[in-house]
């Protein structure tokens, strides 16, 4: 038995020799950086002296964080609902055997494969305020066009519609593959008691999706929290600061000019951890649960 | 029963709407920059030019270069470690293994631009920022926690007995994994390298912070400086956008089901 566990941690040893060196070290010098006041100087030669929580009370203080900490609310949130309810709408439609279903749920990943900075410098163009397709659409059902990306009020919106296209297919494919686990005797069931389709759905199919739905989004906050190409690419979290999220303020504040604030960024770095460790808490819990019953 | 036609219908009209901004892509790398401002812009190209792709050629080739060399060592470095790591965790069960599979797991919830930041403050004492290899590290964050997950999932439904029976004709543990539970879980080493350079190749955020100059530098960098430096010239930049979509498409269409088989097991979304 002893033989059998040191045997098994020399095939782990790798692995946790690198989770220490490319985890553990970066998250502590993240910590470390966050209690320090650093500038370029000191970064380099360190003896960066030791301000405490100096960089927290900094951030939270500042009126960025308000507006920071909203979009993000708001940004997930709202991104959640539209990816999770369509998502679950087209499992729903895709879940009927037709001709071509196999190959046009397979077309629907593709915006879930294309490096982020592809989709979202094709809706920063598309969003163009002259000459953008977006605008051009709209124009044509006598709608007049909007500066989406350059407007404070709907900076925001832009970022949000490129990222719920984005989460589209990873909740189709979950959604999908929930339904399908659930046994058809049960539909013909329900369908023999004289059931509606949206009776079936609304109180056999949902409920019993419920496990495969509350994964799919704990998974998508958890993603969705750490957003930041999408924003950070169409629209730098500008104008003035209406897009910007914790993600793209973190960034912003370490990398964003040529006068880097590591502690102030660490700091806004490490509240975001908490907050996706948070929810991934909750998500190991909700997994056990599950497991167990 | 329903008329399947009439879905069929239903779901190409969905199709169309949601590759749209694919298609878009497209069409704009293929319109010429004159006509690039015009309103309303044209729905086809109607006189198209290669020149945006002329000049991917031209001027993006060594992105390209470096993106496939991080993408390719992200794959190995992701495979060695998480293969025997997955073994250990599917097969030896030792003990002591839970809390690490949680660690994987939260590993999985923190956010690129946090290892960014405390990777670029080791990178620059280091020196090794703008190095591919320090790319490929920092790339490879992504993918090892998955990778791990993943295997594990697909090494346990390796029967228990085809392991005994090669124990019991005298191999190792090494060659048990090696030889046996290595190639019956083929299917999962081959989702999990598909994530793990699909996710090298896209990565931007370890790209803008951890290699930013010198000669080696990706094709998202690429991409990001177009954007930043020739503002007018989008039928280059869209040219740019479709071919660094290549390896996804094709990707899509030579692995579709283990695409969906790694979403459905818990795939990651950065």
């Amino acid at each position: 038995m002893v033989r059998r566990n040191l045997v098994g941690w020399a095939f782990l040893a790798p692995l946790v020799a690198y989770l220490l060196l490319c985890y553990g070290y970066p998250l502590l010098t993240t910590l470390d950086l966050s209690l320090r006041d650093y500038t370029v100087r000191t970064f380099v030669h360190g003896g960066a002296p030791v301000t405490g929580l100096a960089n927290y009370i900094t951030v939270f203080t500042d009126p960025v964080f308000r507006t920071a900490m909203l979009n993000t609310v708001v940004f997930t949130v709202v991104s959640l609902v539209f990816q999770y309810g369509i998502g679950l709408a087209l499992a729903v439609f895709f879940s009927r055997h037709f001709r071509l279903s196999a190959t046009l749920r397979a077309l629907f990943l593709v915006p879930w494969l294309l490096p982020l900075i592809v989709s979202a410098s094709t809706w920063a163009w598309m969003f163009t305020s002259e000459a953008g397709v977006v605008n051009a659409a709209l124009s044509w059902f006598g709608v007049d066009g909007v500066n989406w990306l350059t407007s404070p009020d709907w900076s925001l919106v832009s970022v949000i519609v490129a990222n719920i296209w984005i989460g589209i297919p990873f909740n189709l494919v979950v959604l999908y593959s929930g339904l399908r686990n659930i046994p058809a005797e049960v539909h013909e069931a329900s369908a023999l008691d004289g059931a509606s389709s949206w009776q079936t759905f609304r109180h056999v199919t949902f409920p019993m999706l419920r496990p495969v739905s509350t994964v799919t989004l704990l998974l998508g906050l958890v993603y969705t929290l750490k957003v930041f190409d999408i924003i950070w690419i169409m629209t730098r979290g500008g104008p003035s600061g209406s897009s910007t999220t914790l993600a793209t303020w973190s960034y912003e504040l370490g990398f964003g000019s040529m006068l880097p604030r590591f502690g102030p960024s660490s700091a806004v770095g490490n509240v975001l951890i908490l907050l996706a460790v948070a929810v991934g808490l909750v998500y190991v819990r909700v997994q056990r649960r599950q497991e167990a019953s | 029963m329903t008329r399947p036609w009439w879905r069929t219908a239903v779901g190409l009209l969905l199709t169309g709407v949601m590759l749209f901004p694919v298609y878009w892509m497209v069409n704009v790398s293929l319109t010429p920059p004159g006509e690039m401002r015009k309103s309303p812009p044209d729905l086809f190209p109607g006189s198209p030019t290669f020149d945006g792709y002329a000049r991917v050629l031209d001027e993006q080739l060594p992105y390209f270069g470096t993106s496939l060399l991080v993408g390719l060592g992200t794959v190995v470095l992701t495979l060695v470690l998480a293969a025997p790591a997955a073994y250990s965790l599917a097969k030896l069960r030792p003990r002591g293994r839970g809390p690490l599979t949680f660690v994987l797991l939260v590993a999985q919830m923190i956010p690129g631009i946090i290892m960014a930041l405390g990777l670029y403050g080791i990178y620059v004492k280091l020196g090794i920022t703008n190095t591919v290899w320090g790319l490929v590290f920092a790339d490879s964050t992504i993918a090892v926690p998955f990778a791990v997950l993943i295997l594990t999932s697909f090494m346990s439904s390796v029967p228990d007995e085809i392991v005994q029976a090669a124990r019991i004709d005298g191999a190792g543990p090494f060659r048990a994994f090696w030889s046996v539970v290595l190639p019956a879980s083929r299917n999962g080493v081959v989702t999990a390298g598909l994530f793990a350079f699909l996710w090298a190749w896209s990565d931007f955020v370890f790209a803008a912070t951890l290699d930013s100059g010198g000669p080696m530098q990706p094709l998202t960098l690429g991409i990001y400086r177009y954007i930043g430096n020739n503002n007018q010239e989008w039928n280059a930049i869209m040219a740019t956008a479709v071919v660094a979509s290549v390896p996804a498409t094709m990707l899509l269409v030579l692995a579709q089901r283990f695409v969906a088989a790694g979403i459905t097991s818990g795939a990651v979304k950065d």
